[in-house]
């Protein structure tokens, strides 16, 4: 039998993930144990877990080292691995936002200065809009940006808003929602096709996917 | 992974090559560059945008060349019968992911002018005995642009909307056709046909009868008989069972318009060979008729070529200062003459890994 190697998210998403990995009939439970190992196998079940960096999955998937993962849509959206997207996981929902000072007007007689973590996102949107914009790639603290008067605008993930609020901040516009997606290496999908396929479908059946949504 | 008998690369593109000229293809030499207008002018039928240029002693601008099929249907004369060509060249492009341009060594093959279905099935036939030469265990997907353009042609959706769609059916996210379909308002019979196309993956007896469900307009009637045809084809050749059918490799409307195909290797994360029809380069070059080619990317090989051995010569011959050439000269002949490899030094250099030392001294 052929395993399946699974690239996981570190950190809490990545913990519901497996949680649902596991109701689909994926438990291995060695990754429950508390340890430093960093693989988990379940020779039974077939699988190989690996916890990564949330925005390394889509690099370990595309390159073929895992041969599915769970990688958010705003990592996918923002790298474009060439990979199948073959499930919306319905958690880790979020949306990818424009947000500025509350007393912030747009205008548009100047370029606006955008600050992000997400540049080609930030430029798409903004040019499919023909606005011209000047992006300032930042790694982490996006907020305090606009409150320093680095930049006009961010271009950021919002889920609750609550850190927006806190700093004076608010959401102006909604760029796109955010999932988790189950997403598949085009090649493992070929040669792994009967046990990929089952996968996508057993999570697909799962109560918390949601089968609307978002593109 | 699993392998059979490794090759060196040479001995692959010998194989290739062997394979190529057995069915009448002539060998195709081309200029490292060509006029930078050629690319200009054709740029959608380009893999990537960038081109690396340079100015000619003329003042002239020149690219080194990103493509190989536009040259060779640049050079090609329009005369009786098909023309039947091979190549083994570098092009120079920009892959997504790395930083600059790369040297990606393709070896493949174009077969231009009124084809049938025939020649479809030759080249097709081709792809696949090209992939079985180095491993058995290939895979070769697949699929007909007409199949999914007879589809969505009818709806006259806009272009951004038509390529959203195969977009994600070449991603096979369902979720996302769903979405699509509903905001473009579909009809509910062309979302269904989608999402199906989308997640088919079967070999040709499988999947020839559930295409055959899908078929709601002339266009998809008659990509489906060529289907048909080319699998029959490939079923006499005894081609057949490697072969899936698989509509996520048509997603490229601007340069392909019948058949396209792809190739996979076992523990390689990416396709080793892309082909497929493109008439609308030739239409655009003024001609009539049509062309399919296909190409191995060579260089993404590397871990299927044969592991070299685990020492760099057999023998390493070690002499003094004070031994004359001759007699160095002679044990060198004498390691040679008996089939090893030799390497002759002073010193033992610190990175080669050798079988055996042998060391001449001065007589004393």
């Amino acid at each position: 039998m052929e395993w399946v190697n699974i690239a996981l998210p570190k950190g809490r998403l990545g913990e519901k993930v497996y949680q649902m990995f596991k109701q689909a009939g994926y438990a291995c439970p060695a990754i429950e144990e508390e340890n430093r190992k960093l693989v988990f196998e379940n020779p039974e079940a077939g699988v190989r877990y690996f916890w990564v960096k949330p925005s390394d999955v889509a690099i370990y998937v595309e390159r073929g080292a895992a041969d599915v993962g769970v990688a958010g849509k705003d990592i996918l959206l923002e790298y474009v691995p060439d990979v199948y997207e073959l499930a919306d996981l319905g958690v880790g929902k979020c949306r990818m936002c424009v947000a500025g000072k509350k007393d912030f007007r747009d205008d548009r007689s100047r370029t606006l200065r955008v600050a992000t973590k997400f540049p080609r996102i930030a430029r798409n949107y903004y040019s499919a809009v023909s606005r011209d914009i000047d992006i300032i790639k930042l790694n982490g603290s996006i907020e305090l940006a606009p409150l320093l008067g680095l930049s006009d605008v961010i271009v950021d993930i919002v889920e609750t808003g609550s850190t927006l609020i806190e700093n004076g901040l608010e959401p102006k516009e909604t760029i796109v929602d955010i999932s988790a997606r189950f997403i598949s290496n085009k090649v493992s999908y070929k040669f792994k096709n009967d046990a990929i396929r089952r996968m996508a479908q057993c999570l697909a059946g799962l109560p918390e996917t949601n089968q609307g949504g978002s593109v | 992974m699993k392998t059979g008998l490794r090759l060196k690369k040479e001995e692959v593109v010998l194989r290739l090559r062997e394979l190529y000229r057995r069915y009448g293809y002539l060998p195709y030499k081309m200029s490292k560059f060509e006029e930078y207008d050629l690319y200009v002018r054709n740029k959608s039928f380009l893999v990537s945008d960038n081109i690396l240029t340079f100015t000619d002693i003329d003042g002239k601008l020149m690219a080194l060349k990103p493509d190989v099929t536009l040259s060779i249907l640049k050079n090609s004369r329009q005369e009786a019968g098909l023309q039947k060509v091979y190549y083994n060249e570098n092009v120079y492009r920009t892959s997504p992911g790395a930083h600059g341009y790369r040297e990606i060594l393709q070896a493949g093959l174009e077969c231009i002018g009124d084809l049938d279905g025939y020649a479809v099935g030759e080249v097709v036939m081709l792809a696949a005995r090209s992939l079985e030469l180095i491993s058995p265990d290939y895979l070769l997907d697949l699929s007909h642009l007409g199949f999914v353009t007879g589809l969505l042609e009818p709806l006259k959706l806009e272009e951004e909307q038509q390529r959203s769609l195969l977009e994600a059916v070449g991603q096979k996210n369902t979720a996302a056709l769903e979405v699509l379909a509903a905001r473009y308002t579909l009809p509910e019979q062309t979302r269904d046909v989608l999402c199906r196309l989308a997640l088919l993956y079967a070999p040709p007896e499988e999947a020839l009868p559930q295409l055959e469900q899908m078929v709601c307009t002339e266009e998809m009637a008659a990509a489906l008989d060529e289907l048909r045809q080319l699998c029959g084809l490939m079923e006499q050749y005894g081609l057949d069972d490697r072969l899936r059918l698989d509509f996520s490799v048509a997603d490229d409307t601007r340069y392909y318009s019948g058949v396209v195909f792809r190739g996979f290797l076992p523990g390689l994360a990416a396709g080793v060979l892309s082909g497929g029809r493109y008439d609308h380069m030739v239409h655009k070059m003024g001609r009539p008729g049509g062309a399919i080619g296909f190409a191995v990317y060579l260089d993404l090989l590397e871990g299927y070529f044969a592991v070299p051995k685990g020492y760099d010569v057999d023998v390493l011959l070690l002499y003094d200062e004070g031994v004359s050439p001759a007699r160095v000269a002679a044990a060198a002949n004498a390691v040679l003459a008996s089939g090893k490899t030799v390497r002759v030094e002073r010193q033992i250099p610190p990175e080669l890994q050798y079988r055996e030392l042998r060391t001449l001294k001065e007589r004393g």
